[in-house]
């Protein structure tokens, strides 16, 4: 390792061990879960939903098989099989089971799952049907809003068949004072009631609840403490047998205690995360500012002389590795969206203390350490920026960013806590903010931030406008005129603000109708004892418990949608150089792009399912006869296939945001306002506001091929923009200007983050001056009220050789979009999508 | 007349260049050049006149445009943040700027009073009066030297190399900071006895501390298609690392700080 800087500690031997054991065999679901919860639940028909959830918890922590894989040191697996999944039947379970035969052999996250676990998972469905979280949250949406959805104007799916998760709980309470501080507080608490108190039923049911769930921990824990010691005792192996006590010794005093070491604090942690990945099935569960609550722990033992650096890092590694040992198995178009087998659990360093002092600690450079030995896609490993971080601190990011790992996502301190204070948050919890999942910002242990709530397209709004609202023969939008009368620029913007609060109106009710399904059918008592003011409130996070609540829907398509925009008002109003008309046509027809065999069978499919879905028996000469028409309807006389590609070379010449041009980035920054602001209005029921989100996960390119060509000249079923970043291929001015034009864009009521990918060409980061440029170019970008910044650092033809070699680089990690994923993993297109990124390099 | 609205004919800006000065930088590519150096990558740098030139596909391209002080800092502007995280600013090549002293003092001026760095590329060719006029808002004189031997540099230049050392050396006197720049060429400067008596004259300045070594590449051999020029390059293959390796070491020697690249 050549590190700039002297603090690197070298890997343990047992990291890499550790790590050929997970990936040794496909991830595989298993089904105790399931079983077990079904178990509960059926003995406890009638009951107060708080009280089945917490016993079901109980019912599986007694019950789950456990392990301990070979030479771990941090302890508790959530499956027999590693980086294997359970399943929640409790959330949704038609899909995994239509994918039975599937899933093993689909492009993106297969999983393998045996006769065996079909057979029981079917048998355990059989209870689940017209109880779950899905189904009661679509019998609460409106007819318009299913309609849309059916037309892929938004996408809800996440919560819509899955837990939340999307939160950070208070880590450092749990370190310092164990499940028996939670249970103290509570049984406080439900000593305070009367009987005759108006709210005594239901919080006293939640009180009793969060006891139950962390007695259930504690006990679960101390099943790990007695497999220890049985191990040990069978072990020859005198310095394993050692481990394995050292094991039972933290395991049986904590969680339910406070951290006597480092060691246990690690074990104490690490407990929380996957218990807390037990109870629901909800990802980005965010492990949040780890140097901090970790650091008190690591700077007694080491003043003490009880541990070394070295010890420590071998720790912490070790928890990267088990980060990596859960995993969660999505339906086949979320695993598109959310590729890679990403959990999202977000892990940040640096920043800012309660008081606005810098908060980097030796920690923090650990944890940097440990992504270069772990080199894994978890945690999402994430730094946060401000006017008073060390300079060595960047640059020492800067060398992990380097390797091609995609980590760190860099954050700024300077335009979230100001963004988050606009939000109602105090300024010392403003300052002590994570990052949730991919780009989403909170103060952990107070906040339900309903992060990820939806993708919401903007590109199909503006299909509405061109189209009268009518969709696949359908009105989906509302009715904004024929375009071709549109007089004024005006008029036509004004109509795809009609679309877009129209859509933006539905996507509020498929959220609130999903937020209220959790609330009355699956909330959460075991991590509600660890969110603030849930104990206090008496009601789980679902129902409101927590001190703020959100819901951040995310937008993305800004960047096609501030290009189309802008050239049809350059073009089609103020230069007259093309009707609206033929630009209609032109996008009609694809700017007369001949039809290839994909598209063909894309637009058939598409037609076909339609059919199927309105009830046609089709025959395969029905599939035959509407791909015939499908390509008739491609042959367009040649002169108007010249004319729509004279459009679309009129369109390429229009400036394109990513330039440094400032009348169109403030355009962007305009354009962006149609979703941003109108979302702003609304409010979700556990009394919380929504807040826009600018970042696509990966899910640009999956809802990219459902939208058609777009008047920035991009042809139909392409991926569409990703996050904050310019269009792929379209900022040609280099890093800088690239930065420049995303900085115009308002990033402080995007408070649900955004997300700004750049591509460098690793000899750009060459040598120290390479190093240096990189991180001035983060400051300068920050010092423009940028929020996020990510980077891929590996050159195309890598990426190229890897898609025709893939076993020559299984480890190979790339930033898709708000997290890491090794790209072997990814599906072809979404591959595709990170090559065609523009790469940056430095003349 | 406002200095700022001095003009002068520039053929390309670039944005975000580490390697040419301190931190990031921008580019400010000037039109025209005294010499004719054989291995040149920016031929169309060479003529004053505005060009055509072929390029990709067979797609024209104007060469050359007229700028005031203004624009240019307009554009240089720009960066102003990254500048001042990393200790940039601008720095001044071509073509060469000492043909234009006007317009080249102007934006060194415009930049010196804009609180950024100036650097510029320069074959010191010119009477060290134009010269003097330019150090007084140049920070780093990036100055080539291609050759201790006259007859030889005449023959690859078509100058004969005389008045660049006596510049140097006075040049070293000033308050501007001097590093010398060696494009290394196979067949013209690549012995480890050529680099040696470059770098040799390099430490006798007073001063002068870096020296940097740029391996010849053939980047610039398709501009000349586009001009409809010979490459007079032919095929000459770039250096092998070995040897860049082996003529560092030599540089090295004087005690200098030698690198290769800039």
């Amino acid at each position: 390792m050549n590190a700039v800087y002297s603090d690197y500690i070298e890997k343990s031997t047992r990291i890499p061990r550790l790590i050929e054991h997970l990936f040794e065999k496909m991830p595989e679901i298993e089904a105790d879960r399931a079983v077990l919860i079904t178990e509960s639940y059926r003995s406890t028909e009638g009951e107060p939903v708080i009280t089945r959830r917490a016993k079901a918890f109980e019912h599986i922590l007694e019950n789950i098989p456990i392990i301990i894989r070979p030479e771990e040191l941090i302890v508790g697996s959530a499956t027999q099989s590693p980086r294997s999944c359970q399943v929640f039947p409790e959330f949704s379970f038609e899909w995994l089971e239509a994918e039975f035969d599937t899933i093993e052999h689909r492009k993106a996250d297969p999983f393998y799952i045996s006769e065996e676990t079909k057979n029981t998972l079917r048998e355990v469905y059989t209870y689940w049907k017209g109880k779950t979280t899905s189904e009661l949250a679509q019998s609460y949406m409106e007819p318009e809003t299913l309609r849309a959805m059916a037309h892929n104007m938004f996408t809800p799916g996440n919560y819509f068949y899955n837990g939340v998760g999307h939160v950070t709980v208070n880590y450092g309470d749990i370190l310092a004072n164990g499940f028996e501080g939670i249970i103290a507080r509570a049984e406080a608490e439900l000593a305070k009631m009367r009987v005759s108190d108006g709210n005594f039923n239901s919080k006293s049911r939640f009180l009793r609840a969060v006891i139950m769930s962390c007695k259930a921990a504690i006990k679960y824990a101390l099943r790990y403490a007695r497999l220890a010691l049985d191990m040990a005792e069978k072990c020859n192996d005198k310095k394993r047998k050692d481990e394995l006590l050292l094991i039972a010794y933290n395991c049986s005093n904590v969680p339910a205690k406070g951290a006597r070491s480092f060691y246990e604090a690690c074990q104490s942690f690490w407990f929380v995360q996957m218990l807390l990945q037990t109870e629901s099935s909800g990802h980005s569960i965010s492990p949040g500012r780890f140097d901090q609550y970790m650091y008190p722990y690591f700077k007694k033992d080491l003043d003490e002389g009880k541990i070394t650096r070295e010890f420590a890092q071998e720790l912490i590694d070790c928890i990267w590795v088990k980060l990596n040992d859960l995993n969660k198995a999505r339906d086949a178009a979320s695993a598109e969206g959310f590729a890679g087998y990403s959990l999202f659990q977000n892990l940040i360093a640096g920043g800012q203390t309660e008081d606005g002092r810098d908060a980097t600690n030796d920690i923090s450079y650990m944890c940097m350490n440990a992504t270069l030995h772990v080199n894994l896609p978890q945690p999402s490993f994430s730094v946060r920026v401000w006017n008073g971080t060390p300079h060595k601190f960047m640059l020492r990011a800067a060398e992990v960013t380097k390797t091609g790992v995609g980590l760190p996502a860099y954050y700024n301190d300077e335009v979230i806590i100001p963004a988050l204070v606009n939000r109602g948050l105090t300024l010392k919890d403003a300052r002590d903010y994570n990052i949730i999942g991919c780009v989403e910002p909170q103060k952990a242990g107070k906040t339900e931030g309903w992060h990820d709530a939806a993708f919401f397209n903007m590109c199909r709004p503006l299909e509405l406008v061109f189209s009268n609202g009518m969709d696949k023969g359908e009105l989906v939008g509302v009715q904004t005129g024929e375009v071709e009368n549109m007089r004024t620029f005006e008029e036509f913007y004004d109509a795809y603000k009609k679309q877009m609060n129209y859509m933006i109106g539905l996507l509020v009710n498929a959220d609130n109708a999903i937020d209220t399904a959790h609330a009355q059918r699956c909330p959460l008592p075991f991590l509600s004892g660890m969110i603030e003011d849930c104990i206090g409130r008496g009601k789980s996070v679902q129902e409101g418990g927590a001190i703020y609540n959100f819901t951040g829907p995310q937008g993305f398509g800004i960047a096609n949608m501030a290009d189309s925009l802008y050239a049809v008002k350059t073009l089609v109003y103020d230069k007259k150089e093309i009707s609206m008309s033929e630009l209609k046509a032109a996008l009609k027809y694809n700017y007369g792009k001949p039809q290839n065999a994909d598209d063909v069978n894309k637009m058939t499919t598409e037609v076909i399912n339609e059919l199927v879905k309105q009830g046609y028996d089709v025959s395969k000469s029905d599939i035959e006869n509407v791909a015939k028409q499908i390509c008739e309807a491609g042959n367009i006389p040649e002169a108007d296939r010249v004319r729509y590609q004279n459009i679309k070379k009129l369109i390429d010449e229009v400036p394109k945001f990513g330039n440094d041009i400032a009348e169109v980035d403030d355009f962007a920054r305009d354009v962006a306002y149609t979703y941003t602001k109108p979302l702003e209005t609304f409010k979700n029921p556990r009394g919380g506001m929504f807040q826009a989100g600018l970042y696509p996960v990966s899910a640009n390119v999956p809802l990219g091929a459902q939208t058609g060509a777009t008047p920035d000249g991009r042809y139909a079923y392409t991926p569409v923009a990703d996050g904050v970043s310019p269009s792929a291929g379209k900022d040609v001015k280099g890093p800088t200007a690239a930065a420049n034009s995303v900085s115009r864009l308002d990033h402080y009521i995007a408070s649900n983050g955004t997300l700004f990918n750049m591509k460098f060409h690793p000899s750009a980061l060459e040598g120290l001056s390479g190093l240096e440029g990189f991180v001035a170019l983060i400051r300068g970008y920050f010092d423009q009220k940028g929020s996020h910044m990510q980077f891929n650092v590996v050159s195309r033809e890598t990426l190229l050789d890897a898609q025709k070699h893939p076993e020559n680089y299984k480890s190979l990690v790339v930033r898709v979009a708000g997290y890491s994923a090794l790209f072997t993993t990814l599906s072809k297109s979404l591959q595709d999508d990170i090559i065609n990124r523009t790469e940056q390099g430095a003349i | 007349m406002d200095y700022l609205d001095t003009t002068g004919r520039i053929f390309d800006i670039q944005r975000f260049s580490v390697h040419d000065g301190p931190g990031i930088r921008t580019i400010i590519f000037l039109k025209g050049c005294f010499l004719r150096c054989r291995w040149c990558c920016n031929p169309e740098s060479q003529e004053f006149a505005v060009q055509e030139m072929t390029v990709d596909e067979n797609k024209k391209k104007i060469i050359g445009r007229d700028v005031s002080v203004r624009e240019v800092m307009e554009e240089v502007y720009k960066d102003l943040p990254y500048y001042r995280r990393s200790g940039g600013g601008v720095t001044l090549s071509g073509g060469e700027s000492l043909g234009q002293p006007d317009f080249a003092v102007a934006l060194l001026r415009a930049c010196r009073e804009g609180g950024l760095t100036t650097a510029m590329e320069s074959t010191g060719f010119a009477d060290f009066g134009i010269i003097s006029r330019f150090l007084e808002y140049l920070d780093i004189y990036l100055m080539d030297i291609k050759h201790t031997d006259g007859k030889k540099h005449k023959m690859f230049t078509t100058r004969d190399n005389s008045l660049i050392l006596e510049n140097a050396r006075r040049i070293a006197l000033s308050n501007t900071e001097l590093v010398i720049r060696v494009p290394v060429i196979p067949g013209f400067n690549d012995t480890p006895e050529e680099i040696g008596a470059i770098a040799e004259f390099a430490a006798s300045l007073p001063g002068v501390e870096k020296i940097h070594l740029l391996p010849y590449h053939r980047l610039g051999a398709d501009k000349y298609k586009g001009l409809g020029r010979e490459y007079p390059m032919g095929d000459v293959p770039v250096p092998a690392k070995e040897k860049m390796q082996l003529l560092l070491e030599r540089a090295l020697k004087t005690g200098l700080d030698a690198r290769i690249g800039g």
